[in-house]
Parts: C-alpha cells; sequence; structure tokens
C-alpha cells in the first residue's frame, strides 16, 4: 500500500459519517469496504456484488425482515448490531428452520460517529460468525442530520425447513403445554436502565442470543409435537400469548409461580411500575407443544446452555373469549391482558 | 426482593383468608370501600377477590387521580401545550387521558407539541435547567402524596432562580371526597368501611380519618399497598364491623404515624393554599377540595401565567364513571364498558389508567363477568 493511500484511509477514531458516504462515489466505496466489508468478511461480500447467489438443497424455505431502531445503540450485552443479527435469526428459527444467510441495510444519520459505527459492524460479524450465518448482501444509505436516531438496521433472514416440520400459530391445541426457555424481562429492563430519562443502576444483561441452536435440539427429539414457536420480543410474554390465543382460538391458563424473573429485574420493574411479563426479551422462545412430547422437549432445552432455566409455565385451554388466565403467586386469578399503548409508570 | 415479597406471601395470604372466612358473618353483607387506586390496582392485580367469601365486597373508590381529574382541566393542559414555546413534562398516566373532541397528551404530541412523560417533578426542573430557551411546564396531579413533591420542584426552581419553570396545579385532597362519598351514602350506595389511604397517609398521617370514624360511623383501617396488607385491613374492618366499632385503626404502622410528616406538611403550607372549589370527575364541585399557588409564588403558577381561563366540559353522558367513582355502579354494568370504552379506546378516566376501576376491573378482572354470567 502506498502512502498516499493510507494517507486516505477512513478516520475511524474522530472521522464521522457524512453525506458523501451515501452518495455512491469514493467515499461511499470506502465506507463499505473499510467498515462493513472488514467487519462481515466472507466468501460472498467478497464478490462485491448488488446481490449473492447461493446454492439451498430442495424443499421449504423460510423468509424474514424485521428493523431495528433500539435506542440508546448500546446496552448492557449487547448493541444494535448484535441484535439485528439475533431477532433475524430467531424470527427464521421460530418456524423450526435452519437459518442460511442474512442481509443488511443500514440507515445512517449525517454526522454519526464512525468509531460507533464500526462499534456497530464488528459486533454484527462477531455475532453472524458465532452464529455461523453470514450476512451476504448489503446496503448504505446517508440521511441529513436529525432525519433518523443515529443508525438504523434492516435485516433479512432466510432458512430452510427440516422435511415435514409445518409449525404455525393457528395451531394451538387445549392439552398442549406451554414451554419457556428461560428467565423473563431482562433485554427490556437492560435496555431501559441506560435510557437517557431512566438511567438506573443494575447488574441485568441483555439476554440477546441466536435460538437457532436450540430450536435444533428441540426438532430433533420433539419435532412432531412441536405446534408453535415464537420469540416474546415486545410485549414480553403476555403480547405473544395473547396473539397464539388470537390465532389459535384457544385460551391459556398460566402460572405465576412458575415463571422465571431475575430478581433484578423483578426489582427493577418494581421501581418503574411496570410488570415483566409486558417486557421484552431477545433471546427467549416459548414453545406450545404437544402433551406427549413435552419431557422430551423440555429435557432438550435444559440440555443446552441458552435453555437451562426452561419450564413448563402453562397450558393450552378451550376459551371463547380467549383468554389468558393465570394464578397469582397469591393464589388468586387475573387476566394477562393485551398491553394498551405503552407501559406508562404509574404515579402514586 | 427484601421488603415485598414478605407481603406477597401465598400461604399467608391463604392464613388471612381463612380468618376472613371465619370471622365474616353468613347472613350479612360487607361493602368495604378501598379508597386507593392503589389498592385497586392490588385487588386486581393478584386476583384477591377470589380469596374472599361471596358476602365481602370490594367497592372501588374514588383514589386514582387521574380518574377524578375533570376533562376540562386536561383540556386546558391542551391549551398549554399548544402555546409556542411551551415544553409540558407529566406522568405517563395522563398521556392517554381523553379530552374533549377525543385529543389527548398522545395525539397533541404526535401532532408536534413539545409534551414530554417524566417520572418525577425533579426531571422536569432538570429539562428547565438544560433547555433555558423553553417555557417548562410541570402537570402536576394526585392526592397528597404527590403534593411536596411539586412544592420541592417549586422551592428549587426558586433558589435555582429558573424563571422558565411553572407548575399547571391539580392536587386535591383526599378527606373532601371520602366525605362527599359519605354525603352521597343516601343514593344507593352504602359503605360499611373504608380501607384508608397508603401513601397518602404517610404524608397527612391516620389523624385526618378521625372524624369519618366519629361523625359518620364508619370504622377505617389505614393499609400498605401489598395484598397481604390489603387482605388484613378486611380482616380488621370485619371485626370492627361485626363489633359495631367505627374507629381509625392503623395497619401500615411500619411507614404511617397518626400525625405524618410534618415536614412536607409544613412544605405544602407554605407554598400552596385551598381553592374555594375544585370540579372533581364523578363527583362534581367540591369545596376546599384542590390546592392551588399562593401569590407569593404566583410567578410558578402555570394557569396565571399563561393566563389560563377555567375549562368546565362534559362527559359522554352514558358514561357512569361518575356512579363508578362513587361505588353506586359496577364497571360491567355501564353500557360503554368493553364495548366502545376499553383500554385502547378510553371514553371515561376510569378506563384510563391502570388504577382506574374499570381499567383494572377490564384488565385483570373481566373473565368473572363470563364465569357469573354462565352461573347465572
Amino acid at each position: 500500500m502506498s502512502a498516499r493511500q493510507r494517507h486516505l484511509k477512513l478516520d475511524l477514531a474522530a472521522g464521522r459519517v457524512e453525506l458523501s458516504h451515501g452518495a455512491g462515489g469514493r467515499a461511499m466505496a470506502q465506507l463499505i469496504a473499510e467498515v462493513f466489508h472488514q467487519a462481515l468478511d466472507n466468501e460472498w461480500l467478497r464478490r462485491g456484488n448488488d446481490q449473492s447467489a447461493f446454492d439451498v438443497a430442495a424443499g421449504r424455505m423460510v423468509m424474514t425482515t424485521d428493523g431495528y431502531v433500539i435506542s440508546p445503540l448500546f446496552f448492557p450485552g449487547g448493541d444494535i448490531g448484535s441484535l439485528a443479527v439475533h431477532g433475524t435469526i430467531n424470527d427464521v428459527a421460530m418456524a423450526g428452520a435452519r437459518p442460511l444467510y442474512l442481509s443488511a441495510s443500514f440507515i445512517i444519520e449525517e454526522g454519526f460517529r464512525l468509531a460507533d459505527l464500526k462499534k456497530i459492524a464488528d459486533s454484527m460479524g462477531r455475532a453472524a460468525r458465532e452464529a455461523g450465518v453470514p450476512v451476504i448482501t448489503g446496503d448504505t444509505k446517508v440521511v441529513e442530520r436529525g432525519k433518523a436516531d443515529g443508525v438504523f438496521i434492516s435485516t433479512a433472514g432466510v432458512g430452510v425447513l427440516p422435511h415435514g416440520l409445518d409449525l404455525s400459530a393457528d395451531k394451538a391445541r387445549p392439552g398442549d403445554k406451554v414451554l419457556l426457555s428461560g428467565s423473563l424481562g431482562d433485554h427490556g429492563v437492560a435496555v431501559m436502565s441506560r435510557r437517557q430519562n431512566l438511567a438506573f443502576e443494575t447488574t441485568i444483561q441483555s439476554d440477546s442470543a441466536a435460538l437457532h441452536g436450540l430450536v435444533g435440539e428441540m426438532v430433533a427429539v420433539a419435532g412432531a409435537g412441536l405446534r408453535v414457536m415464537r420469540d416474546p420480543t415486545r410485549g414480553g410474554l403476555a403480547a405473544t400469548l395473547n396473539e397464539l390465543a388470537q390465532q389459535s382460538c384457544v385460551g391459556f391458563r398460566i402460572d405465576e409461580d412458575g415463571l422465571p424473573i431475575k430478581p433484578q429485574v423483578a426489582a427493577a420493574c418494581e421501581l418503574l411500575g411496570i410488570d415483566p411479563l409486558y417486557v421484552a426479551n431477545e433471546g427467549k422462545l416459548i414453545a406450545i407443544v404437544a402433551p406427549e412430547h413435552t419431557d422430551a422437549a423440555l429435557a432438550a432445552m435444559r440440555a443446552h446452555p441458552l435453555g437451562r432455566e426452561a419450564a413448563i409455565i402453562g397450558e393450552v385451554v378451550e376459551d371463547e373469549h380467549r383468554f389468558v388466565q393465570m394464578t397469582t403467586a397469591f393464589g388468586g386469578g387475573r387476566i394477562v391482558d393485551w398491553l394498551a399503548g405503552d407501559q406508562l409508570p404509574r404515579i402514586c | 426482593m427484601k421488603y415485598v415479597d414478605e407481603y406477597r406471601d401465598g400461604k399467608l395470604a391463604r392464613g388471612v383468608a381463612a380468618a376472613i372466612a371465619r370471622d365474616s358473618d353468613p347472613a350479612r353483607n360487607y361493602a368495604l370501600m378501598e379508597f386507593c387506586g392503589g389498592h385497586t390496582h392490588a385487588i386486581s392485580r393478584y386476583g384477591l377477590e377470589d380469596l374472599l367469601p361471596g358476602n365481602v365486597r370490594m367497592v372501588h373508590g374514588p383514589g386514582c387521580p387521574v380518574c377524578v381529574l375533570p376533562v376540562g382541566r386536561i383540556d386546558m393542559a391542551l391549551q398549554l401545550a399548544a402555546k409556542p414555546n411551551v415544553t409540558l413534562c407529566c406522568y405517563g398516566d395522563l398521556m392517554r387521558v381523553p379530552g374533549s373532541r377525543g385529543n389527548s397528551l398522545l395525539r397533541a404530541k404526535a401532532a408536534g407539541a413539545d409534551i414530554r412523560m417524566v417520572y418525577s417533578t425533579l426531571d422536569a426542573l432538570v429539562i428547565a435547567e438544560a433547555e433555558p430557551s423553553r417555557d417548562v411546564v410541570f402537570f402536576a396531579i394526585g392526592f397528597e402524596t404527590t403534593t411536596p413533591p411539586t412544592a420541592l420542584s417549586i422551592r428549587l426552581a426558586l433558589k435555582r432562580d429558573l424563571g422558565n419553570f411553572s407548575v399547571f396545579c391539580n392536587h386535591v385532597l383526599t378527606p373532601s371526597a371520602i366525605e362527599r362519598i359519605l354525603a352521597c351514602d343516601s343514593d344507593g350506595v352504602r359503605i360499611d368501611g373504608f380501607v384508608g389511604p397508603a401513601h397518602v397517609s404517610t404524608v397527612i398521617g391516620t389523624a385526618p380519618f378521625r372524624r369519618f370514624a366519629q361523625d359518620f360511623a364508619k370504622p377505617v383501617v389505614v393499609a400498605g399497598f401489598e395484598p397481604l396488607d390489603v387482605m388484613q385491613a378486611i380482616l380488621m374492618l370485619i371485626r370492627q364491623v361485626n363489633d359495631g366499632r367505627h374507629e381509625v385503626e392503623n395497619q401500615y404502622i411500619r411507614a404511617v404515624t397518626e400525625h405524618g410528616n410534618r415536614i412536607a406538611q409544613a412544605e405544602v403550607a407554605d407554598i400552596f393554599e385551598l381553592r374555594e372549589n375544585f370540579e372533581w370527575r364523578g363527583l362534581g364541585q367540591l369545596p376546599d377540595s384542590a390546592l392551588r399557588l399562593k401569590d407569593a409564588y404566583a410567578g410558578f403558577d402555570a394557569e396565571r401565567r399563561f393566563a389560563l381561563d377555567d375549562i368546565s366540559a362534559s362527559d359522554n353522558p352514558a358514561c357512569e364513571c361518575g356512579a363508578i367513582l362513587r361505588g353506586v355502579k359496577r364497571p360491567a354494568e355501564c353500557r360503554l364498558f368493553g364495548t366502545v370504552c376499553t383500554p385502547e379506546t378510553p371514553m371515561g378516566s376510569c378506563m384510563v389508567s391502570s388504577e382506574g376501576a374499570c381499567a383494572a376491573h377490564w384488565s385483570y378482572g373481566r373473565f368473572r363477568d363470563h364465569a357469573r354470567r354462565k352461573t347465572a
């Protein structure tokens, strides 16, 4: 490399994203090469096409897409980059599928620090490598200052379905069991602890993780008995169960005593006046499983590092009203309803 | 969680439930009003109704500050938020309360008004300090619990010379509301006793409730907001009713004293004075029931600073919030409940705050209506 070229390298320590980095010229090519290709490097990206070709096995595929607009961009246990990889892998995996490839599209605000962009891209690359699911195509846009909030990322994912598997939200049947892979609310509380107007000290880390390995183990032992899987992200466990109740025309009965919630998460929720059942997760799954396959599925979950605390938290019941009902730890009954609007703090 | 889990212990609850079942007289009914929204929330959230015998009925009182705020005051806040250069700071519960013509602070915010949700009045002060060019108004609301923090914010604003900070004051007084409910006793509610407020009593103490026990011959048990507190208070009330006693008892001794927090009381007395009249949703105009800033602090009074006129707006005529707040009707007896009025599209204030009787019943307890209909 000549001295002149070295001089032209991006200033990743103090530089900022400029409109020219999205204008299609040399600056954009440089940003892509020095930030994105560097971080996400693989044989497909190296070919430098606007798309990537790949071979697939015969059978059924799944495809999904998701946008990431999280604030703050960096939080305990992750950042928008790792989240954009994990979240989309999980959406593919919840079909029971094996994720193959991702795409990534970045909308960056003018003035965004290059150091932060690099940190995000590196984190994304690390997450993709650890998951074994490469980002094989991408896009970069830069918008004027004030037209975005730092950076937004969209990722899409494709995967292949094992033969004969057909999970769907309308398949929960009375008598099926509800399995949860681990503790609730970690991600939401970790993110809230860093929000500007709420900042509080907590040791809680986001649970952001790719769940396809765990799903693979479950499919291997209980594939035929898996009715539905969902990752309870926005709206938490409550939103997911209410959605499934609607789609399957059933009700749920869950037991508050059986819900795994870390004491720090419970304490933070208490402080903020919010209910952990409505708080987001990014590394947990809910599986509705036929009763005869429950033991095998639960054992497979507990044998996997991401499912060690897996538990049966309830069951599917007949209910024309499609209520999610919970027996409280106190011994009474209540509904776990849809969330109305945002979770708002109570005032006294 | 230390000091929390102890008060949510299911085993202990079953013990208290057994005592309630044993002590309550099957030959009579007990209608007990929990005044506070905090109690209503605990009762619904933990399913306490399931632990009580059929002849013990909890009547949900008006102690939810959002619920008793009349539509006109929301309209005034909307007017404030529409003024150029105003940043309106409010607690989250207020954002979705419908004003007139379906408008709300949430909608006004979406349309471009600078409305910010804060957790504390001190957050509003921080905004005023950080953005000296904005007129920062804190939408102050609540009973005696939230009044001292508002007083403190004015004290601090004065000390820090924050000329861009003011308060839209909607603070109201608990005893006035209880008195109105007791005065309405003739319109069909027969309350046998009150679960007295928790946090309010930490400030005002148990003494102000003595006259209700004496003049109206109603037992009052001041109780904490945890479910075991509520269960124990119910047991204490049932015992008073059975004995024919009407005393003020304090279940919440870990936080409440007879005379309350005198420092907070002095601070409030220094900054606020009584309004002659104030409109309460569901209860109407109540004399000496609310506070405003004294003349000495007029500069911090948003109503005077922005020359706001009082607005009186009427509720949806079919809305039964008024009767529900007085305990005359149950949420399910309102025609709007669950049809056009839900937490997503609240018509009445009881459906807005999670502490409101309708929202609590809708969100946690409406399965019981279906069960009741089935049995009937």
